[in-house]
């Protein structure tokens, strides 16, 4: 063979740095991997600064800030003996702060700190991946504290950022785009399991892993108790309480009364709910003329579940009381959706016994006048309907206003608010009201809930926010039942034909969303709401039940899990056979030469001299030849015919089969 | 095989002088063997030389004085059977000094152009980096058009042209180092280095290298060579190979290693040095070795790591280069 090589110097440099790649226990990080790595530890941990404690956010701040510096000036990185000081003082000040190391918040703090102090050691390339996997870690953990679409899509986003940062570290000599692109390829190429493995994985209610218990602090809504200014704080708060789809026409707005907390036991100055007797049966009378709904109820930590006055139909693992509340068997901690039917023309509570009517009549001793006022009514008026009508017009003759920020009240609140203030939000109409019943004789009792709510035009749901809370009262009418009288209706009408924002007057501070001036931005809000309720419909609110409508759609009725396995373990099947065929068409269309060439690297790779990848034919038959003398003389026959197919003008199929032929009947003798 | 014993082995190859060829088969073969007794321990440069010359490019010797630049560019002009010019750079030295210059002959009564050093088929610019800008663009220009322009009048320059130009990498205070553009003009730049200790025995020992030089024989003719240089552009680059070149320069583009990337020029000088190494080797088809031979001298010099990067010489860069580009 004509091509004896014989080259010098540069092979050895190649060599030499071949070589110190794969010793060395792991190389160092490059300049720009650092700043990868830098990037995905602060986009990481951008969402953990509203939730972690100020103190750590500022801390990694700073170590980030610290390294970012050293990186700037190429100083060296601090000593283990300062590391070491600083993991101390770190996790003692996340045990001040949290008083445990258990949980998910001194958890997810911990976390933090030791990525900020692996950045402070980050030299080598290991040191690079634990921070990634760090990251990873973390970016999981977002989800503990929110599951919304912005959530998702930031740590969609993130997830990019760090797998890039991953194949910077396996390819350094690449650009940006390069690894951004690889990375999104990956993650596209996920994409198809991930969904297979959502949609068909077997799904348990509630989620997956049980949320530990400091998860539900901070969630808002209607409580177990009512006293003045309770709600009218509540009404502040333009979050959404729960969404409500019906099948067909939604009721008139004044009929839109979300049943809440029932308050019958008052000490003064606030109302409580009174024994929780269960109720039996419940009125199923005509449910065609019901109104069918499902309702998606926001987290509140409490068993409340709220419905439509009056429901006819329970949802599973729901009690209703015997004063109508409907209460979930478990406190509501996470989205949930259950589908109700409820006659807005119902007829309640005849069958109330004289012990339990006598709850509602009792009132400690204090607002003196209003007992006067009520005993006056009682002694000229004969029928408990005359003495509420006479109460309503009461409300409507003396110049009552309703406020959202009513003068502060003292022990005889009642008789101030009838006599001297007369300004008062619902709680304060709702409590004077029932009061003066109770003293005047007439079984009373508050409701809380909601009241009214705001249809979404761009997906139809109906929207009922904290803002949209109210108190009302409920009055014994012996055989009427129980009747709901509204006082806020007689003072102010508009605010249950309306909304909030038409019965305030002008110059109140009003939630920002429910002003009526801001209308582009109650669109543009309108639109966001209907894209995240879907998310939660469809992607959090994807239950076993949903699962269950979506496989009968598919035409799987009812399986079971062995059946779901199959069907998911065929699936991912075709999936890794398509991803498969896509590489092998890539393969395909390589020389068959260099196929066969191929095949005599991994052959060779039997005893350790597998080609290196920028190895021409003549160094590598000689490294071959030089390890092995005994293959010295098949390999220079293989090189030539190689070089003469792949470099040379030769091209023929039977020199191709010869080589072919030559490789595999190559003999190889492992040494030793 | 331990690392020791690797490492060791690749060293052996380092400092290992090509076997003498006993049998000098073709005046190719001649010319490297007479040149090898000569400039001793030094044939990866000589081959590299010739390879440029038959390449029909020129070259740039960066080293320290008394390394055997002269003798090699004067043992190559003597072997091949061309003439030789010398032209040592000075500050004040102007492009007339180069090229020649038309003085008034009274006798004719016309201007009668008298050539200057640069015609000549090998030429030896001593220490390029001490001409100024003004005269480096002469003699550059010449380079690359292979003839010169003095008054209006164009002369074309022998033929083979093969200029030697060295420098001193170091003292470089008062120098008009080369800019990028004009290092382009150079196909391969080489480092002579210190000859290994038997090869400098044998130098002290033996006679004295000028008058070795003066009693050889050329080993072809100037026709000769010129047919060995269009036998250069015969030589056979598969698909595959040139592939291989366009992954090199492609990967040079893209990696953030490197402050540019090798140029479509670069390329093309890159392909040619390895035709002409390939023929050297007696091959008449291009290997992806040959690439790798000749891609420390033809891109060391237009490839400059990026900054911040360590200051890596050009045997590091282009080794580094190789070891990350798969054949494809």
């Amino acid at each position: 063979m004509a091509t004896s090589t014989r080259f010098g110097a540069r092979q050895t440099t190649v060599r030499r740095t071949a070589a110190r790649r794969t010793t060395a226990e792991s190389p160092a990080l490059t300049r720009t991997q650092e700043l990868w790595l830098f990037a995905c530890a602060a986009l990481t941990l951008l969402p953990d600064a509203e939730h972690a404690p100020v103190w750590l956010s500022v801390a990694f701040g700073a170590a980030l800030a610290w390294r970012i510096a050293l990186w700037w000036r190429r100083a060296a990185l601090p000593s283990r003996w300062l590391l070491a000081f600083l993991v101390a003082a770190g996790s003692v000040g996340i045990f001040l702060t949290y008083r445990q190391f258990f949980g998910k918040d001194p958890g997810i703090a911990l976390l933090i700190l030791f990525l900020a102090l692996k950045l402070l050691e980050m030299r080598r390339v290991r040191d690079g991946l634990a921070v990634i996997f760090l990251c990873y870690f973390l970016l999981l953990t977002h989800f503990l504290n929110a599951q919304g679409i912005g959530v998702a899509g930031f740590t969609l986003a993130a997830l990019v950022l760090v797998t890039a940062a991953l194949a910077s570290l396996g390819h350094s000599g690449r650009r940006a785009t390069e690894h951004l692109r690889l990375a999104a390829l990956m993650l596209a190429q996920a994409t198809p399991f991930m969904l297979v493995l959502f949609l068909l994985f077997p799904r348990v209610q509630g989620p997956l892993w049980g949320m530990p218990a400091d998860a539900y602090s901070g969630m808002s809504g209607l409580s177990d108790s009512m006293s003045p200014g309770s709600i009218s704080k509540l009404s502040l708060s333009s979050e959404i309480a729960f969404r409500v789809k019906f099948e067909g026409d939604i009721p008139p707005k004044p009929a839109l009364y979300w049943r809440g907390p029932v308050l019958s036991h008052y000490d003064g100055n606030t109302w409580r709910a009174g024994t929780r007797e269960r109720k039996v049966s419940l009125q199923d009378t005509a449910p065609e003329q019901a109104f069918r709904y499902a309702v998606t109820l926001e987290p509140h930590n409490k068993h409340w579940l709220f419905a439509l006055e009056m429901p006819v139909t329970l949802p599973p693992d729901a009690i209703l009381l015997q004063d109508y509340q409907l209460l979930s068997k478990t406190p509501v901690r996470s989205r949930i959706r259950y589908e109700m039917q409820s006659r807005i023309d119902f007829r309640t509570g005849a069958e109330e016994s004289t012990a339990s009517l006598q709850r509602y009549l009792n009132l400690p001793a204090n607002n003196p006048r209003t007992r006067a006022l009520a005993a006056q009514w009682r002694r000229e008026l004969a029928t408990d309907e005359a003495v509420i009508r006479r109460m309503l017009d009461y409300f409507r003759q003396e110049r009552f206003f309703y406020t959202l920020n009513p003068p502060l009240l003292d022990e005889n609140g009642i008789d101030q608010f009838l006599f001297e203030t007369r300004r008062g939000f619902c709680e304060h109409f709702a409590s004077a009201f029932v009061f003066t019943m109770r003293a005047a004789g007439v079984p009373a009792r508050i409701v809380t809930g909601y009241q009214g709510g705001e249809q979404n035009p761009v997906d139809g749901y109906l929207i009922v926010r904290q803002s949209d809370a109210h108190a009302w009262a409920e009055a014994w009418l012996g055989d009427r039942g129980w009747v709901r009288i509204d006082p806020t209706a007689a003072i102010a009408p508009s605010r249950i034909e309306a909304g909030l924002a038409s019965a305030m007057p002008a110059g109140e501070p009003l939630p920002f969303l429910v002003r009526a001036d801001l209308s582009w931005l109650r669109a543009i809000r309108f639109r966001w709401e209907a894209v995240s309720n879907t998310w939660n419909q469809w992607v959090l609110g994807y239950d076993p039940q949903r699962q269950r409508e979506m496989l009968s759609r598919l035409g799987m009725h009812d399986p079971d899990w062995k059946a779901m396995t199959a069907v998911m373990a065929t699936l991912c099947g075709f999936l890794l056979l398509g991803l498969t065929f896509w590489a092998l068409h890539k393969r395909i269309r390589i020389d068959p030469t260099l196929r066969a060439w191929n095949r005599l690297s991994r052959k060779l790779a039997r005893i350790d001299l597998a080609r290196r990848a920028w190895e021409g034919p003549t160094d590598y038959a000689q490294r071959v030849a030089h390890a092995h003398p005994e293959l010295s003389q098949s390999m220079e026959t293989i090189a030539a015919l190689y070089i003469a197919l792949r470099y040379g003008k030769l091209d023929g199929k039977a020199e191709l089969q010869r080589l072919r032929e030559l490789i595999t009947n190559l003999e190889i003798i492992a040494a030793q | 095989m331990s690392l020791l014993s690797s490492l060791s082995t690749d060293c052996s190859i380092r400092l290992k002088s090509y076997p003498p060829t006993p049998m000098p088969t073709s005046p190719l073969h001649a010319a490297i063997h007479h040149a090898g007794r000569i400039v001793l321990g030094k044939e990866h440069q000589i081959r590299l030389a010739l390879a440029c010359l038959l390449a029909r490019g020129h070259l740039l010797i960066e080293d320290l004085p008394g390394v055997g630049k002269t003798i090699l560019a004067h043992v190559l002009a003597r072997l091949l059977g061309l003439n030789f010019h010398r032209i040592q750079c000075t500050a004040d030295m102007l492009p007339a000094d180069i090229i020649g210059v038309s003085i008034y002959d009274r006798n004719s009564g016309s201007f009668q152009f008298h050539p200057g050093p640069i015609f000549a088929q090998v030429i030896l610019v001593d220490e390029i980096n001490r001409a100024t800008p003004k005269s480096q663009s002469a003699l550059l220009e010449a380079m690359e058009e292979h003839q010169v322009t003095c008054e209006g009048e164009t002369r074309p320059l022998p033929e083979p042209f093969f200029v030697i130009a060295t420098q001193n990498p170091y003292h470089q205070i008062g120098t008009f180092p080369l800019p990028e553009s004009q290092l382009d003009r150079f196909l391969m730049r080489i480092e002579m280095g210190y000859p290994d200790q038997a090869a400098e025995r044998e130098l002290l020992a033996g006679a004295d290298r000028r008058d070795m030089v003066a009693s050889l024989n050329p080993c072809m003719e100037p026709g000769e060579l010129i047919e060995l240089q269009r036998a250069v552009r015969e030589v056979h680059a598969a698909e595959a190979l040139i592939a291989y070149v366009q992954a090199l320069a492609e990967y040079t583009r893209r990696s953030p290693e490197y402050e540019a990337g090798l140029s479509p020029r670069a390329a093309l000088a890159l392909l040619r040095a390895a035709r002409a190494w390939a023929l050297i080797d007696r091959r008449d088809l291009v290997l992806p070795e040959d690439i790798q031979a000749v891609l420390p001298a033809v891109a060391g010099h237009r490839l400059h790591a990026a900054s911040g990067a360590p200051n890596a010489s050009s045997a590091d860069i282009a080794a580094t280069l190789i070891a990350a580009v798969p054949l494809p």
